[in-house]
């Protein structure tokens, strides 16, 4: 294992990573953030809240989740050992239920009786009602109304757990538009709400925030590595909408400068013909949802639409300390088509028996090119964020079935 | 001295109160807009607030948030906002014109390269919602070098020490946001806005604007007895809403709610 002599650590003591981060929002929500900013920095060190956390980690989340050998998988592509890390397996289906567990005890901690959230794929949305309905608070998910109608499932799970679905009908339609009306609504009723951000974005201290919950993958991924094979990985691969679950596996490697870090963009119909979702590949820095980062926009700076077949991947920025691992060259980002993650997605159904999110799916896919170039000795770990049920009704209407 | 400061300070002289109608570029559509201006102009207005149109204007309500859309419908942007304040001031080299808008276009620009174009163009002052006091010492420091004014938002819960850093980076004047909410929300409490007023005032010496929620002639007259300044968006916005296929008409009523609202606040008794 070799250590960097000067240890990672960011962002600074304003949320910046490099340019890119930082507190870019309108001047009502300033205090709102600065009592966040506190309770998060006070209860992160707080050995009480930390207990709680690590138990509904253990007992409501379902954590450790395994660091599963996909040998049949590995054997069929014939290079690199593929361990999958199983956050499909925790409550709900997907990673973000981490973040949001953390969060909902910040917000009782600070006394907020009402909570807000934003959802693309409506897995967020689903894992903030899951946590409301379990402390009895109300909830608000906002969703694009374009999402509304191709994730309906999970808009049925949030109304049985009791939340009010609000379909955002502006600009987009999806998941962007979702976060500027759950910013409107924070701006009017800032005394009273927490908005659980889904994920590793928005203004300070969000992007931090978000991945200190999430990192308990890394953290796990990393002893279970060594328990099982006595190394650290060589490789880790995580989709990236947002960011949270790569952020999440890659923080704690960070500083093991041997492991590589590649995060897996949704390149939509292409990257050549502009209807994608990669702003870290095809992007460039700028101003969006409280935070300087890589932004899909057009040469006036108009944010543009995307366009991916994962709902959780269609946003056209990412979280702030992607673009500086990006820019340091901490991380590589690399993008896959629709078609491509579509390969993934039946891949590792069929070779492991697990089907995957269409967001993980991307990881998938990208497994199935990098896995084959690295040695049968190396280590490949893949985030599984999230499992596919939800997108029955998405690959069905793809391959022309009907259900 | 600036263009917006020295009028603040004539208008401190004469007791005069400033009307500040918002309107968004190229809304209902790009041709409708420097006409507006110095329709406004001649109804009563003594600066002008344009918007800049972006496609995310997360602290906008409905009205504004629609006339964005039209407007970008219609290819505006940022700079083509810019070529209509070089337009409007080939006839009115007096009235302040102040662009408000996000700060993405103005990054997308470059600091510099936006903070010429608007001084070329006659631009007084820029309000950027989304960057506050900590994000601003930039852009701040590039606007104040082409004598253009950086305007920051106050809001009802910023405390003390928030008035103090707006005091010491901004300039021209300070926008009091009057409700904790988006433009165009209602309940406007007036004695609130006077008990937020003594804090400002005793914090800094910058003219204070006050909007949000200021839709008819007698709430003008009330806040301009608060403020320096009287700042009207979405109530205009509505009416050029209201007469899409019409916008002549569209004119002659924002014109005559801001003349109505000049008599009101101009009236002492």
């Amino acid at each position: 294992m070799t250590e960097t002599s000067n240890l990672y650590d960011m962002p600074d003591e304003r949320g910046h990573f490099g340019p890119y981060g930082g507190l870019f929002i309108a001047e009502t929500l300033i205090p709102a953030v600065e009592e966040l900013d506190h309770a998060y920095k006070k209860y992160m060190t707080d050995a009480d809240f930390m207990a709680e956390l690590d138990k509904d980690f253990q007992h409501y989340v379902g954590r450790p989740s395994p660091l599963y050998h996909a040998e049949r998988w590995t054997r069929e592509l014939g290079g690199a050992q593929i361990y999958l890390k199983r956050e499909d397996l925790n409550h709900t289906g997907a990673h973000k239920i981490n973040n949001t567990v953390g969060q909902i005890l910040l917000a009782k901690r600070m006394g907020k009786t009402r909570i807000i959230a934003e959802t693309g794929a409506g897995q967020h949305g689903v894992a903030t009602a899951t946590v409301c309905a379990r402390l009895g608070l109300e909830c608000v998910v906002y969703m694009g109304a374009v999402d509304v109608e191709r994730q309906k499932l999970n808009v049925y799970r949030m109304q049985l757990l009791g939340a009010k679905v609000v379909a955002v009908e502006s600009g987009s339609k999806t998941l962007k538009d979702a976060l500027n009306e759950a910013i409107r609504d924070w701006v009017t009723n800032v005394d009273n709400t927490f908005y659980i951000i889904g994920t590793a974005a928005g203004p300070a201290p969000y992007p931090a925030m978000v991945r200190d919950f999430q990192s308990i993958i890394g953290r796990e991924a990393k002893q279970q590595c060594l328990a099982q094979t006595g190394q650290l990985p060589n490789a880790l691969v995580a989709c990236i909408g947002g960011g949270s679950n790569a952020i999440g596996l890659f923080h704690p490697f960070i500083n093991d400068a041997d492991v590589r870090m590649i995060g897996v963009e949704a390149a939509g119909d292409g990257i050549e013909t502009g209807r994608h979702a990669a702003p870290l590949c095809a992007g460039r820095p700028g101003v969006l949802h409280g935070n300087r980062t890589y932004l899909m926009e057009d040469d006036n700076g108009e944010i543009i639409e995307t366009h991916s077949i994962s709902a959780g991947l269609d946003y056209p920025g990412v979280g702030p300390e992607h673009a500086w691992l990006k820019d340091i060259g901490r991380a590589e980002y690399v993008s896959i088509t629709d078609d491509e993650a579509l390969q993934g997605f039946h891949a590792l159904t069929k070779m492991e028996g697990i089907i995957p999110a269409l967001e993980s799916s991307h990881a998938m896919a990208y497994t199935l090119k990098l896995a084959p170039t690295m040695q049968k000795d190396e280590i490949l770990i893949v985030n599984l964020s999230g499992r596919g049920d939800k997108d029955m009704h998405t690959m069905a209407a793809r391959e022309g079935i009907e259900i | 001295m600036s263009r917006l400061a020295a009028r603040f300070v004539e208008f401190k002289q004469s007791g005069h109160k400033a009307l500040i109608p918002f309107i968004t570029a190229g809304d209902p559509s790009p041709d409708f807009t420097v006409p507006m201006m110095h329709a406004m102009v001649t109804a009563g207005a003594d600066i002008i607030e344009l918007g800049v149109p972006f496609s995310d204007p997360m602290a906008d309500g409905p009205v504004i948030q629609r006339a964005s859309e039209r407007a970008l419908a219609h290819g505006m942007s940022l700079r083509r906002t810019i070529e209509m304040v070089v337009e409007f001031r080939k006839d009115d080299q007096i009235t302040p014109v102040v662009l408000m808008g996000y700060a993405n276009p103005i990054e997308a620009m470059g600091y510099e390269a936006f903070a010429i174009a608007a001084e070329n163009a006659g631009v007084d002052g820029v309000l950027t919602v989304d960057l506050p006091p900590e994000e601003a010492q930039d852009c701040a420091a590039t606007l104040k070098e082409h004598h253009i004014d950086q305007i920051f938002l106050l809001a009802p819960n910023s405390n003390v020490e928030r008035i103090k850093k707006m005091d010491a980076l901004g300039s021209g004047f300070l926008y009091y946001v009057s409700v904790k909410g988006i433009t165009g929300a209602g309940h406007l409490d007036t004695d609130d806005v006077k008990r937020k007023l003594v804090d400002i005032r005793a914090n800094t010496q910058i003219p204070v604007g006050i909007g949000f929620g200021i839709k008819d002639a007698e709430t003008a007259k009330v806040i301009s007895g608060l403020g320096d300044a009287v700042v009207v968006g979405s109530a205009l916005i509505s009416k050029i809403e209201a007469n899409l296929d019409v916008p002549e008409q569209a004119k002659q009523e924002i014109s005559d709610l801001l003349n109505a609202m000049r008599v009101a606040m101009d009236n002492k008794n």
